[in-house]
């Protein structure tokens, strides 16, 4: 589904990236952890499509199409889903009125009629149901005045309205209390199927208690330094990441 | 008029046109009218036009405007046809008192029933003469002609325009609708003249929208004063929605008693140049005034706003917000000033002008101004202009939604802060659909009349 070779991303004439390989196949939930500053959330963002970052070496290819040259929306339209680590307020943008448009566009994209007001409505409630989001949608703008469990919530709740292929999870546990964490793990879960895949970039072991990923990799300094089973995570979560940079040392 | 004509030289030629049609000018109005004329000419000839020296249009060049050639009119054109044929508003929801005025005159053949016992809606000049009590009583005492030659040019050849009058504690459901159209041959200069006088307790809601039905040039200069008497509610929706090549100058005055409570939107959807002037005086205790704008230009339009609210009694409440979205090469200025009297103690007044410009050559001009003499108070004023939001953006896009759509989204949400302020919803939502075209480029027509002139 996706394959990364050899990426290397600048900001600034700075390196973040220094070279990532990383293949996901459908079916599969890859974790991506690794100490703060490391280069996860610029992985992240750079597969969503913002173009901050200049991608100076490697290819992306995301269901045998070339991923960096598509815009932010193709990629959307194509099943890509980002969970933003900050989920941005657009004060005066509704939800309704932003999922009903998203989800038209990415139907239009498809070339399938828009949805009718009562079925969007009948989606809306039942995938409310299934992320456990309970509040009233109709008058709020997008994240404005969120709390930040509910932020995180909504990035759930959109990516079950969108349903992705692949989704990317970016620090989606960062600032969750157990229970919101539960239910973002469940959304997570509820949502996977052979056909989708999905990437958790987390700082913690913890949120990999409740979505269990099939691989592990440790991104550290620009580099994927080790890749492993799940039991890795739990490695890392006993030792800690200096025992990374001792490994990587060697 | 030729290029290098000097503001001095317009000056004269304004003065010499009312010279040598005063005769015509007072034909239909009564002594209310006539007897502001002396000192507010007086007044014109010290002020002139203003130039950019004048501080309140530093940003704003009315020597252009002025220069251009017009025709003037005295009387009221009458046309063979019916302009409710001509002109019809697209609000089919919005059950209104609809009120035309053609060309700055009070049309013939309105038609206009079903008002609760009392009120008045008739032309100005007819109201000068047959209700000369409460016409007198208000007229012209709501303007500083020594303040703002705008008003003393309007003040002097003022001939007509629409009166309203709502007796204490009558409620008008139905808001007044006055539509004026600009409808022509010939290059115009208009003047209009309006006065609404909202007794003790009354409730009313006018609505006012400019059009122009033709590929002319206009320069308007229009003038309304509003009375909003003690615990009485007033709402005042302005839709400016004028072709390219017209000038357009607007002059509200807005006095307000003790507990009284004014909304004014003031929507500039298309004009080529606009001024609004809206100066509001808070003259009850405990009187409430909402001032909100939005406009948005494009192409070579210049819109500006001029605000003066004017606290002069203790625990009144004003608030001001003022959006604009510029793109290609438009210009904008907003002056907004708050003056605190020294007795208008426990003031709370509050302006926010918020601008997004879409091109490198837009250029939008921002300045607060307070004056606070009283100690007791909590002002509080902010400016910003900048672009769309990328984060927000982004998030969008990458939603799936497209860049244009996305866009679009962050403008409307941008605008709706002013248009959710709208009290009736039908117009409301008119206006919500206004801005939806203006927005994304589909009103190139200065309106869905009949006539599409073009602009």
């Amino acid at each position: 589904m996706l394959n990364i070779e050899d990426l290397i991303v600048e900001i600034d004439g700075k390196q973040i990236l220094k070279g990532i390989n990383l293949t996901v196949n459908a079916g599969e939930v890859h974790a991506i952890m690794g100490p703060n500053g490391g280069g996860k959330s610029t992985l992240a963002t750079i597969l969503a499509g913002r173009d901050l970052f200049d991608v100076t070496n490697g290819k992306v290819t995301y269901m045998g199409e070339n991923l960096l040259e598509m815009s932010p929306e193709e990629r959307a339209h194509k099943g890509i889903f980002l969970c933003f680590q900050y989920p941005v307020e657009i004060p005066g943008v509704t939800m309704v009125n932003f999922l009903k448009t998203a989800i038209n566009e990415q139907r239009a994209y498809h070339n399938l009629e828009p949805l009718s007001a009562s079925d969007f409505l009948k989606l809306l409630r039942e995938k409310q149901e299934l992320v456990g989001m309970h509040s009233n949608l109709t008058n709020r703008s997008v994240n404005e005045g969120f709390s930040g469990g509910e932020k995180k919530k909504n990035e759930i709740f959109q990516m079950a309205m969108l349903e992705p292929k692949l989704a990317i999870l970016d620090e989606t546990d960062s600032g969750l209390d157990i229970d919101a964490l539960k239910v973002v793990a469940n959304g997570v879960n509820n949502l996977k199927n052979k056909d989708n895949a999905t990437i958790v970039i987390t700082h913690y072991q913890r949120l990999l208690d409740y979505i269990i990923p099939d691989f592990v990799h440790v991104l550290y300094k620009g580099r994927i330094v080790k890749s492993s089973g799940k039991e890795l995570a739990l490695e890392l979560e006993e030792k800690g990441y200096d025992w990374i940079e001792s490994e990587t040392k060697k | 008029m030729a290029e290098n004509t000097t503001v001095g030289q317009l000056k004269e030629m304004l003065v010499r046109l009312y010279h040598d049609n005063k005769t015509s000018i007072d034909a239909n109005v009564g002594e209310g009218i006539r007897s502001v004329r002396g000192k507010a000419l007086g007044d014109f000839e010290k002020l002139g036009i203003p130039t950019r020296k004048v501080e309140a249009y530093r940003y704003t060049n009315l020597e252009k405007v002025f220069a251009e050639d017009y025709n003037a009119e005295f009387s009221a054109e009458r046309f063979k046809v019916d302009l409710r044929e001509i002109f019809k508003c697209e609000i089919p929801e919005l059950d209104t008192h609809v009120v035309l005025v053609l060309n700055g005159f009070y049309y013939h053949d309105n038609k206009i029933t079903g008002l609760p016992e009392g009120v008045i809606i008739t032309s100005l000049a007819q109201a000068s003469v047959s209700h000369p009590g409460i016409f007198n009583a208000h007229y012209g005492k709501y303007v500083n002609t020594e303040e703002d030659s705008l008003a003393a040019l309007n003040s002097f050849f003022a001939q007509d325009g629409v009166f309203v009058y709502i007796p204490e504690h009558v409620k008008i459901d139905k808001p007044v609708q006055i539509i004026n159209l600009c409808f022509s041959y010939k290059n115009l200069r208009i003047t209009r003249r309006n006065l609404i006088v909202a007794e003790k307790g009354s409730e009313l809601h006018v609505i006012v929208c400019d059009h122009t039905l033709c590929r002319r040039k206009y320069l308007s200069n229009s003038l309304t004063e509003i009375y909003t008497g003690a615990n009485a509610k007033t709402e005042y929706s302005k839709v400016q929605n004028e072709n390219n090549l017209s000038a357009q100058l607007s002059n509200t005055y807005i006095h307000q008693e003790a507990d009284s409570k004014v909304v004014s939107n003031i929507l500039s959807l298309h004009g080529g140049f606009i001024r609004n002037n809206i100066f509001v005086k808070l003259n009850g205790e405990r009187a409430e005034n909402h001032t909100y704008g939005l406009f948005i230009s494009d192409s070579n339009q210049h819109i500006s706003n001029y605000t003066s609210v004017l606290h002069a009694k203790p625990y009144c409440n004003s608030n001001q917000l003022f959006k604009g979205i510029l793109s290609e090469n438009a210009t904008g200025a907003f002056n907004g000033k708050i003056y605190v009297g020294k007795d208008a103690q426990k003031t709370l007044a509050y302006q926010k002008n918020n601008n997004i410009l879409l091109s490198p050559s837009a250029r939008m001009n921002s300045k607060p101004q307070l004056e606070i003499y009283a100690d007791d108070v909590k002002c509080s004023h902010g400016a910003t202009a900048g672009q769309l939001d990328e984060d927000a953006l982004f998030y969008l896009r990458s939603r799936g939604i497209r860049e244009a759509e996305a866009r679009f989204l962050l403008m409307y949400a941008f605008a709706n802060d002013v248009i959710s302020n709208i009290g009736t919803r039908h117009l409301r939502d008119r206006i919500i659909d206004l801005v939806d075209k203006r927005l994304r480029g589909k009103l190139s027509k200065c309106n869905e009349c009949e006539i599409h002139c073009g602009n």
